[in-house]
């Protein structure tokens, strides 16, 4: 089957939070078709495949299928939290676009939601 | 049906209030609940409790009070807007001194009820055994240590969030402005909810379903609005970023609750923003672990059947919290001295800018080790290329940039050593890689602080709590004067 490959960008939102050295990630399909295909896809297992090297705990996934939210906790992901962080991402607000990086391939005909949108050199 | 409205507030120490404005003026509401505390806020309160006994609350209290006030008083058809405040921080009797002397000073008559009793850092310092565990390792305090030894003789504060129900008591006394410490953020918006429509936080109340459900909805609410602009299209993640119209001019999010606890977020007419299944989601799961098990003092929220319902434009309803019965144990939250960070950054512009940060680092390496510089971790990013993204950044245009910068941090032990980092950037300058620029602001160390995560048991911190009531009355020759 002919695939192509896509950005999560192109096919959902994020948002990042942290509690303590634990940051949390959602992220939002913006259609039924997308989130049956990242619930599908993303694991937690592939979630701390991207993460490595940031992340240094267990990841845990929760799925709200009403809400096409898929959960992603991430322990040890803040460099021991906001406060004793040496990174200018202290809080890791930015580890939700961290997680829109994350590249996937579907079958050609998918509807993406922001098709233009070009991808960024990896 | 009686509905209550109810506005957000600030979403942490340092947020704007100029929005709270509209929602007073055209949003029609009846209270307005204000989060001052993110987990690190009391940190930083600490730090200015250390230097002065008199503070310890976020500053921002007086100023937003003075410019809302006025209006408050006007709102809600004359009747007047009640406010609930976490900006006690950790010397709420201190924060409720504070606003009744600037009442006076401005011939304002108020009632002003101050909570206390979250401050558990006695209870912590006499940690027994197994006690105070940590939530995510479940490392006891006593056994704890970390790269500077122990852990538990290094804590600077300790403390308890608490529920709504002492905020309900304060309304019950009549309290206009209602100041707390550390509570739940939730729970300012929750407790409104609760005493106006006698929904039953007792141990009694956990026995009735119903009740729970409605004090589920209440908290969703809360969890919805407890961020400001965030549940308004602030803050949104991703492309569509743009399409929220008029952030300059956000409209703080605004929740429409009934007695059965359904509600509807809204925002005052002619505000930036949007309200939406898009927007109100993403802020409906912020900072929350295990959706169908939200731990709050007053109930479990079970989030994992809440629907949002686009009914207006700018109008979602929500439905379907659920409440399950409270946990036994408050959450603890102590903050602990970790070592100093010192830092400093050094720009480089093209050719070759890459290259040339990444060289300076090299040298101030070498300086450390040779000056014998100890320290437990050191953090090297460019600014421009990867400080945010870190080792997710894409390394493709990384030897074409027209500049960046090198950031270096350390963490150590000796903040002589966090101190004396930033002065070796300025030799780089004469004798270092071609093409600088960057203010080489000599910043001293910052203290690090690690958070410690427990519980403590229910009783032992509600049979402390207590409300105290201060009157601002309006002195009699400024009455006569008016």
């Amino acid at each position: 089957m002919p695939t192509k490959r896509i950005q999560l960008v192109q096919i959902a939102h994020a948002r990042g939070g942290d509690k303590g050295d634990t940051a949390d990630l959602s992220l939002f399909a913006y259609d039924a078709a997308s989130y049956a295909l990242l619930k599908q896809q993303l694991s937690s297992a592939r979630v701390a495949e991207h993460f490595r090297g940031i992340a240094h705990g267990r990841v845990e996934r929760y799925c709200l299928d009403q809400l096409w939210a898929l959960k992603f906790v991430l322990q040890h992901a803040l460099d021991g939290g906001a406060a004793h962080s040496l990174r200018s991402d202290n809080l890791g607000k930015s580890l939700a676009a961290g997680l829109l990086r994350m590249e996937l391939d579907v079958p050609k005909e998918f509807v993406v939601r922001h098709a233009d949108f070009a991808s960024s050199p990896l | 049906m009686k509905t209550i409205r109810i506005g957000a507030g600030l979403g942490f120490y340092g947020d704007s209030w100029l929005p709270i404005r509209a929602s007073l003026e055209r949003g029609n509401v009846q209270y307005i609940a204000s989060d001052h505390l993110a987990e690190l806020t009391l940190s930083i309160l600490q730090k200015d409790r250390a230097q002065d006994p008199n503070l310890g609350y976020t500053r921002d209290l007086l100023p937003m009070m003075k410019q809302l006030w006025p209006l408050a008083q006007l709102a809600n058809d004359g009747r007047g807007v009640k406010f609930l405040l976490n900006a006690g921080g950790l010397n709420p009797p201190a924060a409720g001194a504070a606003l009744a002397s600037l009442f006076r000073k401005q011939g304002w008559a108020a009632k002003i009820a101050v909570v206390t009793g979250d401050d558990v850092l006695l209870d912590i310092q006499q940690a027994k055994a197994s006690e105070f565990a940590h939530l995510d390792s479940g490392v006891a305090l006593l056994d704890a240590q970390d790269a500077l030894g122990a852990v538990l003789p290094r804590i600077e504060f300790a403390n308890a969030y608490l529920g709504a129900a002492p905020l309900v008591q304060a309304l019950a006394q009549g309290a206009d402005i209602v100041i707390t410490g550390r509570v739940a953020d939730a729970a300012l918006f929750l407790a409104p909810l609760a005493y106006e429509f006698g929904w039953d936080l007792s141990p009694a109340g956990q026995q009735d379903q119903a009740n729970l459900d409605r004090l589920a909805q209440g908290l969703a609410v809360g969890h919805l609005l407890e961020c400001s602009g965030q549940g308004s299209g602030g803050n949104f993640g991703g492309l569509d970023w743009q399409d929220v119209p008029d952030l300059a001019h956000i409209g703080y999010p605004i929740a429409e609750v009934a007695q059965d606890g359904s509600a509807i977020i809204c925002k005052a007419p002619n505000t930036g923003g949007r309200i939406s299944f898009d927007t109100l989601r993403q802020q409906l799961l912020y900072e929350v672990h295990d959706p169908a098990n939200y731990f709050a003092p007053d109930l479990v929220l079970d989030m994992s059947e809440i629907c949002l319902h686009e009914i207006g434009e700018n109008q979602v309803r929500m439905v379907g919290a659920k409440g399950k019965a409270r946990p036994s144990h408050l959450k603890v939250v102590a903050g602990y001295h970790a070592g100093w960070m010192g830092q400093a950054s050094i720009g480089y512009c093209w050719p070759q800018a890459f290259q040339k940060a990444q060289y300076s680092a090299q040298m101030i390496k070498t300086a450390l080790q040779e000056q014998k510089m100890a320290y437990q971790d050191i953090h090297i990013e460019y600014l421009g290329h990867d400080s945010i993204l870190g080792p997710l950044a894409s390394n493709a245009l990384r030897e074409q940039l027209n500049e960046v910068y090198l950031r270096v941090a350390v963490r150590c032990k000796d903040k002589a050593v966090a101190d004396g980092l930033p002065r070796l950037f300025p030799s780089l300058g004469l004798s270092g890689p071609p093409f600088v620029a960057g203010r080489f602001a000599m910043q001293g160390a910052t203290q690090l602080l690690g958070l410690w995560p427990s519980l403590i048991a229910r009783e032992l911190v509600e049979a402390r709590v207590s409300v105290e009531l201060i009157e601002s009355k309006i002195p009699a020759e400024v009455k006569n004067a008016n």
